[in-house]
Parts: structure tokens; C-alpha cells; sequence
């Protein structure tokens, strides 16, 4: 076995990636719960190129095929209703990891100097994993499919000058259909799906380049040993691979509960609109965005003009890019940081929480308002961040790791 | 971090176990995904058994039908031409149909069908899967003349089978016409794709 | 004082409230159905036979597959179900599609709309939808079809049960809204009684209802048993990696 490795690893740098990588990657001891969604997204990009794959050989990109042969899947292919709730489940499963992922870093400071470009490789994946479900969900061509893609690809119609253009551009067509359809399909197959892989990659490497954050904040490397190790690092292999194995199997478990007793999550993880096929002649009566999209869909319903929505929406997400040059404190981690970031932080969570919820209520007077209230703390927490970051009162950052 | 007092023996059990219990369950994963190639249920429909009724089929007559996607050829023989049978034997390759792929068991015999007067083959040339021609016309100058006593001519490469379906000698393809499984619901219906079991 | 106890009573004994005179986001009644009880699956696919199958198509669904999920010999299926040929006039295949013969066209004609597929109903509407929708016909001489529902104003269908059920006449009350006095339907009225007592006509709704689940999708019969199964494979496997983490964490301090 050693010599087949040896023979290997003479012609490309097989021990040289595992040692940089894993058994000689030293991470810091004190990774808590918040640690475990980075392997859990992988995981969950796993689970979908698998189970989309499988899905593909199915199924139908075609306007007047494609709805019956999401039902072929479920019905007719053997397994292919499980394969199907595996990669609907899934989708949500990415968002609430990488959604538990961002939260991580923002409560431990991991943008910050160094390690500003792993989150800026973060946030182009979100960007592309939000596309991504985005085309993934107009493929099964039900009325929310249908009608969630007409409302979201108008707003481009919102940008002034080539709006309209743009807008033809993107459909293929004056309306949504087999062209919009089809292309699509290719993107959500293979062109974004690649995108992503490469993103992941660069994410990883430049992780790996400078080493792992931790929930002190401290910087492992400043205290090595004999050897130039660490004192408060631990290999990658075996340690965080078993540790996250554990995770692994977790998380299999709550999946498994939702794939197999609740795969329509009370409509939330597959909405009962869908189950119609789309009807261009007839809107549903409430066209909402799956779960995921819902707090920025808030912020765009909150404003009264359309490209001021639109461009309120795109500044929600976009000012999370900043957040390396927005936070202007020094110390990392929430633990040694002063009660106003913390109000801050938790206000932001709590309103990024209500905007979702409000996202999917009907548009009544009190609501919009109550929408209007909310994103302006959502807003409000990357101005006082700002402006507040600069002279925080933080605590003593200890040298070693505490826990 | 101390690797001291490391219980080698117990991390080997444990890594060995543990890895055993995960193969079990990637191979469980795996089955859905390799069951999925599987025939769905519409291909399988598709390649349902058909029935037939010959109740109107003249003697002499050939009727065709579709089964799994290939034709099925059901012809009505005369008196006279299961007579003839015997007489093509020496210019045949498996006079006998001794090759047990090409019929069932209940059509290993002289006539190669259930009944002596219905025949049903698949109708496809066992040379590279043309459909042959029905040529029941006996003594046709272009195929032989008074040598001729009727049967099946491929046009592709100028194979011949007789009217029990075998393949002449001399000619390009190397096996009789298939005989598809199948059974009589009644006297006049036929359930192609599907044959009585061997008792 | 009397009066109104006992139109309020008559009001609670017949029917539920309905819906306002606005009419539609009827209030929906818990749909009675035990999807574990194949016995009454198996009334509701006679009932779907029997009521429904001969407007409304099912088209997602193959014969074959109810008689393998209720557990029915596939000549039963075919003598409840298969009363058509194929295009060319043969026998309709047991693996076949649940299709119908009428056309667009036609129900365009006859009915005002397309007659839909009823496949996916019960998933995009729900069951409690369905069987309250089933339950909330009403006369209405305005109608082309003489009924209307409370919960689909408007609808195309007929009554198709009306003779199990029995005709309903809605009741209306006079309520102050604000300012003015707006006439509202409050309940229904049995004005005609049909074969089926109410509370037979709501098993045979929950057997109907049940069966439309089932045809929404029929794997969710396998899904549970599976599920268990996974469920404990990932226990087990939890013992043994927890136990392999805590092994290999010892040497951390």
C-alpha cells in the first residue's frame, strides 16, 4: 500500500496536499457548535450534486414536459420521490447551514484582517448559492415556479435605461418561458454549480493560507512551540474530521426527519402552489419567495418605488461585502466585545428574523409599515456598527484560548 | 495537546467499526440511487404484454402488432403450408430449433407455435435487425422459383426464413426469427410478451 | 329570544359557519382521515371511481399502482376503474395512466372551464380543502348547475353527490357592520335529505378525501417505514462516532 502511495506521490503532491490540508493543518482546540456548519455545507453541496445528478436523468427541461416529468420522478422512477426530497430538502438545509455559517463569522469577527478575502469569497458563494436556488426552482414549472421567476426577473426592469431590454435579454422571450426554461436548466446544472466549486475552493485555500479564527478571537500563531506549532492548535486529521463526523451524522438525522416525515415543511420547503402546474393566464393569490429569500423580499415590498426597493434589496446584501471595513474594531470576538454590539448584533438577528416572516404576510398597511421599522434597524446595524466600532469599549483579549 | 498513554488497540477498534458502520450506510444510501436506473413504471407499461384477437384473421393472412417497441408478426397458416414445413428441412440451419434462445419451450417444435395454424414471431432479422417482408407467395421467380414455399425476405441483406420462421442456410443471418413469449387467453386471444410457466 | 336560540342551534347541528357573503377563505374543517387505514382508502378510490373519475382525470396515477398500494387483486382495480379501451380500441393496459376521454373543448362547453386534473389536488389545496369543499354545496337557483359552494364561489362542477348528501339551502342573518346592515350567510339548512345520514356522508367524505391524499402522493404509504429505519441506522451510528471522537479528543487539553 505504501509503495502504491510513494509511486503516486512522486508524480503529483498527494502526502504534500494531506499534510496542508488535514494532518498537519493546525486549527485552533477550541472550535465550539458554530464550527460545524463550514464541513455541514460541504456536506450539503455533496448531498445536492448527488442527488441533482440522479435528478437529471429524469427529468424533462421542456415547458410542456417538465411539470409531468417532476411527477414521473416522484411516482414512476423507483426512489426517485426520495431522491426528490433529498435535493428539495437540501436546498433549504444549504441555506440554514450557510445561514448559521455567516452567523458564525459575524459573532466572531473571522472577516477581519487577515482573513477579509475569505469572506469576500463567502459572500460571492452566497450570491451564486442564492442564484443557484433560484434557477433550481422555476425547473419544476408549478405556478409558484412560474410566477416567483415573472415577479423577480421584473425587477430588472426596475434599472433605468436598459431595464426592459435587460429584462428580454435574461427570458429569452417577452414572457417566461421555454427559453427561460431551458437556459436556466443549463445554469443550474452545470454553470453555476461550477462556479460555486471553484468559489468553495478559493474559499478553503485562502482559509488554509491564513489559518482558522476561533471564538476567543485569539491568534494561535502567535504562540508556537519548539517546533513551530501552535501551543493552542490541533491537527486538522484526526482530530476535526472525527469531531465532524459526529456533526455529520447529526445533521444526517434532522435531514432524515424532514426527507422522510416532513419533506413539504408545513409549505415552506415545498410550497403547495407548486403542486399546479403553471398557468400563464392565472396568478396564485399570494406569490411569496421560498423561506430563504423572504428578509431581503421584505426590504423590497417595504420601500414604495420600485427601483429604490430594488436597490434598498441589492444594499441589504451588498453591505454584508463590507463588513471587513465597516467594523472598525479591533477585537474579534463577540466575548471581549462592548453590550453595544452585542444590542447591535442582536437586533440585526432579530430583524433579519421578523423581515422573513413578514416577507410571507399579505401586504396590509400595519405590516408594511411594521417592514419599513424593521429593515431600518437591519439598516441601522452596519450604521451604528460603523460608527460605533471605531473607540469600542471590548474587554482584555486573553493570549491563550480559554474554551 | 498529549499523545501519551494513547490507547492504540481501542482507537483501531474504534476507527475499524465506526468505518464499517459507514460503509454499511453509504451502501444503503447507494441502493435508492442504483435502483433509480431501474425500469420506472411507464417503461415498464410500455413493455407490458399486449393482447391480440385474431378472431378476424384469414387464413394466409399476417397480422402485425407492436411489443416493446418491435413489431410481432401473427400469421394465419393453411393446412398446406404446415405440410410444406418439413419439406425445407435440408436447407435450413436449425431445421430442429435446436438453439433455445430464439423460442420458448412450448414453441421447440415442427410447427413453432402453440397452435399448428398460428404462428407468431418477433419480426426482426437476427442478421442486424431489419424487418423482413412477408412472402407467402409460393414459387416467387425472385426468390428461387419453384424452391420457393413461402415465408419471410429480408430486404437489407437478402436473408430468408421460412413460414415457421427459420433461417435458411446461405444467407446472411445466423439464427431462426424469434418466437416472443406468449399464451392463449382464449381461443382467439393472444397475450403477447407473457408465456405459460414451465410446470 | 327563543327564535334565535334555535336558529343558532339549527345553525350549529346542520353546518359549521360559512364563509361571509363575500364568499371565498371559507373556514376549512379538519378533514377526517386516517391515511394508516387501507380499508378506507380503498371505499375512497370506489367513491373516486364511482363519483369523480368520469369528469376528472387523474392523469399522474396508474391503475396498477392503487391495486399494489391498497391491496387489491389488479381485477378488482380493473372492474372498479377501466370501463374504456385504448385509442385503437384495445384493452386499456393495468399500468396504464388515469386519463379521461373529455376534452377541453368540450368542458369549456358544458361546463364553463376545463374540468381539472385531480392528481395533485389535496396537495396544493390540502385535505381539509377538499373534504370541506365537498361539504359546502348549496342550492343556488343562479347557477347554471343549481348549486353553488361556499368554499369555491362560482365553481363549474355540479353537485356531483348531491344524492348522498342531500340538497342544502344556505341560511342568512342580517349583521350590523359598522355603520349599515349587510345580509350574511351563516350556515346551511338540510332541504332535501339524501341516501347518507350527515355523519355517514362524512366518513364517505373522509374515505374520498383520504384516497385524494393518497393520489397527491402515493409514496408517502412508504415513506414512514423507511424513514424509522434511517432513522435508527443514524443512532447507531451516532454511538459509534461520538465514541471514536471521545477516544481521540483525550489527547486534548
Amino acid at each position: 500500500m505504501n509503495s502504491m502511495i510513494k509511486w503516486v506521490d512522486d508524480r503529483f503532491p498527494l502526502m504534500k496536499m494531506w499534510n496542508e490540508h488535514l494532518a498537519e493543518y493546525y486549527a485552533p482546540k477550541n472550535f465550539n457548535f458554530w464550527y460545524f456548519f463550514g464541513s455541514l455545507a460541504l456536506l450539503v453541496l455533496v448531498i445536492q450534486i448527488v442527488s441533482g445528478i440522479f435528478l437529471t436523468m429524469h427529468y424533462k427541461p421542456d415547458g410542456q414536459l417538465a411539470f409531468a416529468s417532476v411527477e414521473y420522478i416522484m411516482r414512476d422512477v423507483p426512489y426517485g420521490w426520495l431522491i426528490r426530497y433529498i435535493h428539495s430538502t437540501g436546498a433549504t438545509a444549504f441555506f440554514i447551514v450557510v445561514y448559521l455559517h455567516m452567523l458564525r463569522g459575524l459573532m466572531y469577527g473571522s472577516y477581519k484582517q487577515p482573513r477579509e478575502l475569505i469572506w469576500l469569497f463567502g459572500m460571492f458563494i452566497y450570491l451564486a448559492l442564492m442564484a443557484e436556488a433560484f434557477m433550481g426552482y422555476l425547473l419544476p414549472w408549478g405556478q409558484m415556479s412560474y410566477w416567483g421567476a415573472q415577479v423577480i426577473i421584473s425587477l430588472f426592469g426596475a434599472i433605468p435605461v436598459i431595464g426592459d431590454d435587460l429584462t428580454l435579454w435574461i427570458r429569452g422571450d417577452f414572457v417566461i418561458g421555454d427559453a427561460t426554461l431551458n437556459r436556466f436548466f443549463a445554469l443550474h446544472v452545470i454553470a453555476l454549480p461550477l462556479v460555486l466549486i471553484f468559489l468553495i475552493v478559493a474559499h478553503i485555500l485562502a482559509l488554509h493560507e491564513v489559518g482558522s479564527n476561533n471564538p476567543d478571537g485569539v491568534e494561535i500563531k502567535k504562540n508556537k512551540d519548539a517546533n513551530g506549532i501552535p501551543l493552542d492548535g490541533i491537527p486538522f486529521h484526526p482530530y476535526y474530521t472525527v469531531k465532524d463526523i459526529v456533526g455529520v451524522v447529526v445533521f444526517l438525522f434532522f435531514f432524515s426527519v424532514v426527507v422522510f416525515y416532513f419533506p413539504e415543511g408545513g409549505g415552506y420547503f415545498l410550497e403547495h402552489a407548486n403542486f399546479i402546474a403553471s398557468d400563464p393566464l392565472k396568478t396564485p393569490e399570494h406569490i411569496a419567495p421560498v423561506w430563504y429569500f423572504t428578509p431581503f423580499y421584505a426590504i423590497l415590498r417595504a420601500v414604495p418605488d420600485k427601483l429604490l426597493g430594488v436597490g434598498a434589496m441589492f444594499a441589504a446584501i451588498g453591505l454584508l461585502f463590507f463588513m471587513p471595513w465597516i467594523d472598525r474594531c479591533k477585537v474579534e470576538s463577540v466575548r471581549y466585545r462592548s453590550s453595544i454590539y452585542k444590542i447591535n448584533l442582536t437586533v440585526f438577528i432579530i430583524s433579519f428574523v421578523v423581515l422573513g416572516w413578514l416577507a410571507m404576510q399579505p401586504a396590509t398597511p400595519t405590516l408594511t409599515l411594521l417592514s419599513q421599522v424593521f429593515s431600518f434597524l437591519y439598516f441601522g446595524f452596519f450604521v451604528v456598527l460603523f460608527i460605533t466600532s471605531k473607540n469600542e469599549a471590548t474587554k482584555p483579549v486573553p493570549d491563550r484560548v480559554t474554551s | 495537546m498529549s499523545t501519551n498513554n494513547v490507547d492504540t488497540g481501542r482507537r483501531r477498534f474504534l476507527v475499524a467499526s465506526t468505518s464499517v458502520v459507514g460503509a454499511v450506510g453509504a451502501a444503503f444510501v447507494a441502493v435508492p440511487f442504483l435502483s433509480s436506473w431501474m425500469p420506472s413504471e411507464r417503461a415498464k407499461n410500455a413493455g407490458a404484454p399486449v393482447e391480440v384477437d385474431i378472431s378476424k384473421l384469414e387464413e394466409g393472412r399476417m397480422l402485425t402488432v407492436e411489443w416493446q417497441s418491435k413489431p410481432v408478426w401473427i400469421v394465419k397458416r393453411s393446412a398446406e403450408t404446415l405440410a410444406n414445413l418439413t419439406k425445407n428441412d435440408a436447407s435450413l440451419r436449425d431445421p430442429a430449433s435446436e438453439n433455445p434462445d430464439q423460442q420458448p419451450p412450448y414453441a421447440q417444435n415442427e410447427n413453432r407455435s402453440i397452435k399448428p395454424e398460428i404462428l407468431v414471431l418477433v419480426g426482426i432479422c437476427t442478421h442486424l435487425g431489419c424487418s423482413p417482408t412477408f412472402r407467402p407467395d409460393i414459387g416467387a421467380a425472385d426468390l428461387g422459383g419453384d424452391a420457393w414455399l413461402g415465408g419471410f425476405f429480408c430486404p437489407c441483406h437478402s436473408s430468408r426464413f421460412d413460414l415457421a420462421g427459420r433461417v435458411y442456410q446461405g444467407v446472411p443471418a445466423p439464427t431462426n426469427l424469434v418466437v416472443p413469449p406468449h399464451k392463449y387467453l382464449s381461443d382467439n386471444v393472444i397475450l403477447v410478451g407473457e408465456g405459460e410457466e414451465a410446470a | 329570544m327563543k327564535k334565535l336560540i334555535t336558529l343558532f342551534m339549527v345553525a350549529v347541528m346542520v353546518m359549521p359557519v360559512a364563509a361571509n357573503a363575500a364568499g371565498g377563505g371559507a373556514k376549512l374543517l379538519d378533514a377526517p382521515i386516517d391515511m394508516s387505514d387501507k380499508e378506507s382508502l380503498r371505499r375512497g378510490a370506489k367513491a373516486f371511481a364511482d363519483y369523480c373519475y368520469s369528469c376528472h382525470a387523474a392523469s399522474f396515477m396508474r391503475f396498477n399502482r392503487i391495486a399494489k398500494d391498497l391491496e387489491m387483486s389488479e381485477d378488482e382495480v380493473r372492474e372498479m376503474m377501466i370501463h374504456t379501451r385504448g385509442k385503437k380500441g384495445d384493452p386499456t393496459k393495468i399500468g396504464e395512466l388515469m386519463r379521461v376521454s373529455m376534452t377541453d373543448d368540450y368542458a369549456k362547453e358544458i361546463f364553463g372551464t376545463k374540468v381539472p386534473d385531480l392528481s395533485l389536488t389535496a396537495r396544493a389545496r390540502g385535505a381539509d380543502w377538499v373534504y370541506t369543499y365537498l361539504r359546502s354545496f348549496y342550492a343556488d337557483p343562479y347557477r347554471p348547475t343549481g348549486f353553488n359552494n361556499t368554499v369555491f364561489p362560482d365553481v363549474g362542477m355540479p353537485h356531483v353527490l348531491w344524492s348522498l348528501q342531500g340538497i342544502q339551502e344556505p341560511v342568512y342573518e342580517t349583521v350590523t357592520h359598522g355603520d349599515h346592515e349587510v345580509e350574511q350567510m351563516t350556515g346551511f339548512r338540510m332541504a332535501q335529505e339524501g341516501t347518507l345520514s350527515s355523519t355517514e356522508y362524512d366518513v364517505f367524505l373522509g374515505d374520498l378525501t383520504a384516497f385524494m391524499v393518497y393520489l397527491a402522493e402515493p409514496a408517502q404509504l412508504q415513506r414512514s417505514s423507511l424513514g424509522w429505519k434511517v432513522l435508527l441506522f443514524l443512532v447507531v451510528f451516532f454511538v459509534f462516532a461520538y465514541a471514536l471522537k471521545k477516544e481521540y479528543w483525550k489527547d486534548v487539553h
